[in-house]
């Protein structure tokens, strides 16, 4: 009988780029910027790599396809790599590959890696590059991603009988809250607060969306260094331990049949539901000391608390309100910034979120550094409300 | 008797108020005309006009026995692929065996009737449905482009159960040059207007009407309606006195309101005639290209069982100010528009994927379970319904003629649009099944959740370097 990932792999080493507009960097230059932090905090040599797993979600604009841009870049010995690519989830996926592969027996130590380059495109927003397939452009709709996610906020007002004002209200508080924690974050790509009033009169990007509802769209490359729990003392005193690590994917229904209430994400539910029960969670609300969850849009945070069993279905305005999420608040969301400080350089947003678990498990987060935090937890969702794929990572000492 | 069974037309949502394009365009002297024009939306065209005239008419009407398909007009988007073939897949008539498009001239929507009346009448075809389009667009500030709006009109022809028998008809043909375009070339060149007043509505019309009313030992008296296609207001108006006509006899042509359509304008000012017609009204239509084809039917009892078409009268009340000659101009692509570097990103159209999945992508033909029911589209091999999850046991299931509403929406500016924002969202129908669809003929603060909308066939983007206009189907709010 399967008894899941946890406890069984450690993280020994972890790095993470500015992330930003990096006009001044290669795909290449943020790869190698990512990896020598990362093995420099292992205090690793290369030839103790056993394998490795490279995510970038949109190589056709950077770097290509295959695994072989990893090898060649850090000269990687001949060994394993493999390129892994899930949406928005895919740094979290290749954390996933050498995870499992460690706690598989297969190999002692693991390197993950995620890159994503999005900056040479010349246009604001997530690239398009053909992403979909030939018949998309022909059965799709004209969409973009904030409309994707704007169409979850109009349901959930219209449904919840928020008001507009009312709505965008809830929504900016979610915006501020992770601007003033990303002001404290010299590897924030937006290091600046923002008032509520800002945010709400900034112009509109997708109904109800507002530009400061949108995560920015950045460069940037995180990286981890993963082994088999019982040696990572070998390595360094403050390693943290994977206790779960689950992705769920929609089954299509949410889309095309008409039971979705179009207000949750289905797949976060579930993959939390499967990450607490590997983890040994019960009460998510208590038990989770911080997470950082895919704020792609303001709107997608404030679900997600509902999602992960944070906030009660219908309710995260009541915590949102209360603070509950803000930095001096019971659970701490986005300490770092989030993806709305950070950008998304899609497949770096997943590691760069477990760096920020790591670090301020370890007590190193400078300024940021909350009281003693247990288990962290991060999310990342990839795709649209109606069709996604969701991964949940859990932390901790 | 062969005649037609049903009719339908289309008018594009969007006027123009000439006053504002005379504004736009004082410098380079005064138009020919007041009143207003009707636009055709930047995702429309002479396919999609055509389409949603055919749609219009095909309400209520068993769509299974329709063997032709006859499309016409003069704004034809290709000239290598039919045009007809492609209205056909897009109203999903199945059965569907001849096709044909009569271009080049302003009388080939007559001239389509006739013909269709001939096969049904011969025995070679059993029903045909003929639709017919145009959107044309003159030089700015040119005669045509003050005159000429857009709008489509569709008839189902047959030989039973019809509401008009088709009882003759007269053709004339003169190689007379009033408007010509080469292949190739967009815009119309015209030659002088008073020449084509005078050589040629002031004397083809009378001399195809005496031609009809000689051949059949008619009086114009005998007719309840005349319609005759025309571009010049004044024209219009001197040929009643010509022909005889009583005010009651005549058709309005449609000029102050929507403009001339050019193949369409005495298609559509037939419908508009039909809507208005009692059992045993007697109207003659007169087209006018390159000569005139003259047609007169016989309106039956069955016309006081026509229901739910919009015709021209619901087209007519359902409008919206375009509000600028600009945005005119950005539509019909006259004037080159930053849409962003975004919208320079190159679309790659597949036409192995057009052609094998033509009904579920032209079509809008998806699933439906029968096992439990649930419609969907696209086509699911496998339920989507996470009780039933039955594989490869559906029917085709047509979602172009269900109405539905809004589950949820966005109106989105980031997206790359000639027409900001772009506004899409999802639709749960009546019946089963939700779809995400691109919106389209809406103001984007009107849209809220459950608003009812029904669906209308598009441009979906062009593919210049393919030489392609891929089409599909958006939803709108339904038309009142």
């Amino acid at each position: 009988m399967a008894d899941g990932i946890r406890d069984k792999v450690a993280i020994i080493g972890m790095g993470c780029t500015k992330f930003g507009e990096r006009f001044d960097a290669s795909p290449q230059d943020l790869i190698v910027e990512a990896f020598v932090e990362c093995i420099g905090d292992a205090g690793l040599e290369k030839k103790d790599i056993q394998a490795a797993w490279w995510g970038v979600h949109m190589p056709d604009i950077s770097v290509g396809r295959g695994a072989t841009v990893l090898g060649a870049v850090l000269k990687l010995p001949y060994i394993p790599v493999t390129r892994v690519e899930n949406y928005c989830t895919t740094g979290t996926e290749a954390l996933r590959g050498a995870t499992y592969a460690v706690a598989s027996g297969a190999y002692d130590v693991c390197l993950a890696l995620g890159m994503e380059k999005l900056k040479d495109t010349g246009y604001g927003g997530l690239p398009l590059a053909g992403g979909m397939g030939y018949k998309a452009p022909l059965i799709g709709f004209n969409m973009t991603a904030p409309g994707a996610f704007a169409m979850l906020a109009t349901k959930y007002f219209s449904r919840y009988n928020l008001n507009p004002q009312e709505g965008k209200m809830m929504l900016a508080k979610v915006s501020a809250k992770s601007h003033k924690n990303g002001a404290l974050n010299p590897k924030a790509h937006l290091r600046k607060e923002v008032t509520v009033e800002q945010i709400m009169n900034a112009p509109i990007i997708a109904w109800p969306l507002g530009l400061f509802d949108c995560c920015g769209v950045s460069d940037g490359a995180a990286a981890a260094i993963v082994c088999r729990a019982d040696m990572a003392k070998n390595f360094r005193q403050d390693p943290v331990f994977i206790k779960a690590l689950q992705i769920s994917v929609s089954s299509g229904d949410e889309m095309l049949y008409t039971r979705w209430d179009g207000t949750h994400v289905e797949p976060a539910y579930r993959a939390g539901i499967s990450a607490y029960r590997e983890a040994g969670i019960k009460n998510p609300r208590e038990e989770v000391s911080m997470a950082e969850v895919h704020d792609c849009f303001s709107i997608t945070e404030a679900v997600t608390m509902e999602d992960l069993q944070f906030s009660p279905r219908g309710r995260v305005k009541e915590d949102i309100d209360a603070g509950r999420f803000n930095a001096d608040g019971a659970q701490p969301i986005q300490i770092d910034g989030g993806l709305k400080c950070f950008g998304h350089p899609i497949g770096a947003s997943g590691l760069r979120m477990v760096y920020e678990m790591y670090k301020q498990l370890q007590g190193k987060a400078d300024k940021r550094q909350l009281k003693n935090p247990k288990i962290g937890l991060t999310h990342n969702m990839g795709g649209f409300p109606s069709n996604n794929v969701v991964s949940v990572c859990i932390v901790g000492k | 008797m062969v005649g037609i069974k049903s009719y339908g037309a289309h008018i594009p949502r969007y006027r123009l108020d000439r006053n504002i394009m005379q504004l736009a365009l004082l410098f380079l002297g005064t138009g020919p005309l007041r009143g207003e024009k009707a636009v055709a939306n930047w995702d429309e065209d002479s396919i999609t006009m055509a389409t949603a005239a055919g749609k219009d008419c095909l309400t209520g009407e068993d769509r299974d026995k329709i063997d032709g398909l006859y499309f016409a007009t003069t704004s034809q988007i290709y000239s290598l692929r039919q045009n007809a073939g492609i209205i056909a897949g897009a109203l999903d008539i199945a059965t569907v065996s001849r096709t044909a498009d009569f271009t080049d001239s302003t009388k080939s929507g007559t001239t389509a009737m006739i013909a269709a009346a001939d096969a049904i009448g011969a025995g070679s075809l059993s029903s045909c449905l003929v639709c017919v389009s145009d959107c044309r667009v003159g030089k700015v500030s040119g005669n045509a482009d003050y005159t000429y709006g857009d709008g489509a009109a569709s008839f189902l022809m047959g030989n039973k159960d019809v509401i008009a028998t088709i009882d003759g008809s007269y053709s004339t043909t003169h190689d007379f040059v009033d408007r010509r375009r080469l292949e190739g070339e967009r815009l119309e060149h015209m030659w002088e207007e008073r020449f084509i007043r005078d050589a040629g509505y002031m004397n083809f019309i009378p001399e195809a009407v005496a031609g009809l009313l000689n051949k059949y030992k008619l009086n114009i008296k005998d007719f309840s309606k005349v319609i005759y296609a025309c571009s010049i207001a004044g024209a219009h108006s001197a040929l009643a006195k010509t022909l005889g006509l009583a005010p009651e006899q005549v058709q309005d042509p449609l000029l102050m309101n929507v403009g001339d359509t050019g193949v369409a304008q005495p298609m559509m000012m037939l419908v508009a005639a039909l809507e208005d017609a009692k059992p045993g009204d007697r109207i003659m239509v007169v087209s006018f290209g390159q000569g005139c084809d003259v047609f007169y039917i016989t309106v039956t009892d069955k016309i006081t069982e026509v229901k739910n078409k919009k015709a021209i009268k619901r087209n007519l009340a359902n409008k919206a100010a375009l509000g600028s000659y600009e945005k005119y101009l950005a539509f019909r692509k006259l004037m080159p528009v930053e849409i962003g570097i975004r919208g320079e990103e190159a679309i790659f159209t597949s036409f192995s994927i057009v052609s094998r999945e033509n009904r579920e992508i032209y079509g809008m033909v998806g699933s439906r379970c029968r096992k439990c029911g649930a419609p969907a589209w696209p086509i699911q091999r496998i339920c989507p319904n996470p009780d039933c999850g039955a594989i490869d046991q559906f029917d085709p299931y047509r979602f172009s003629d269900k109405l539905g509403n809004i589950f949820t929406y966005t109106a989105d500016y980031l997206a790359a649009s000639i027409d900001p924002p772009s506004a899409y969202g999802f639709i749960d129908f009546e019946g089963g099944g939700r779809c995400g669809l691109d919106f389209t003929d809406c103001d984007a603060n009107t849209l809220k959740v459950g608003l009812p909308m029904e669906l209308s066939f598009r441009i979906k983007y062009a593919d210049e370097k393919r030489a392609a206009v891929n089409y599909g189907w958006k939803a709108i709010p339904i038309i009142a």
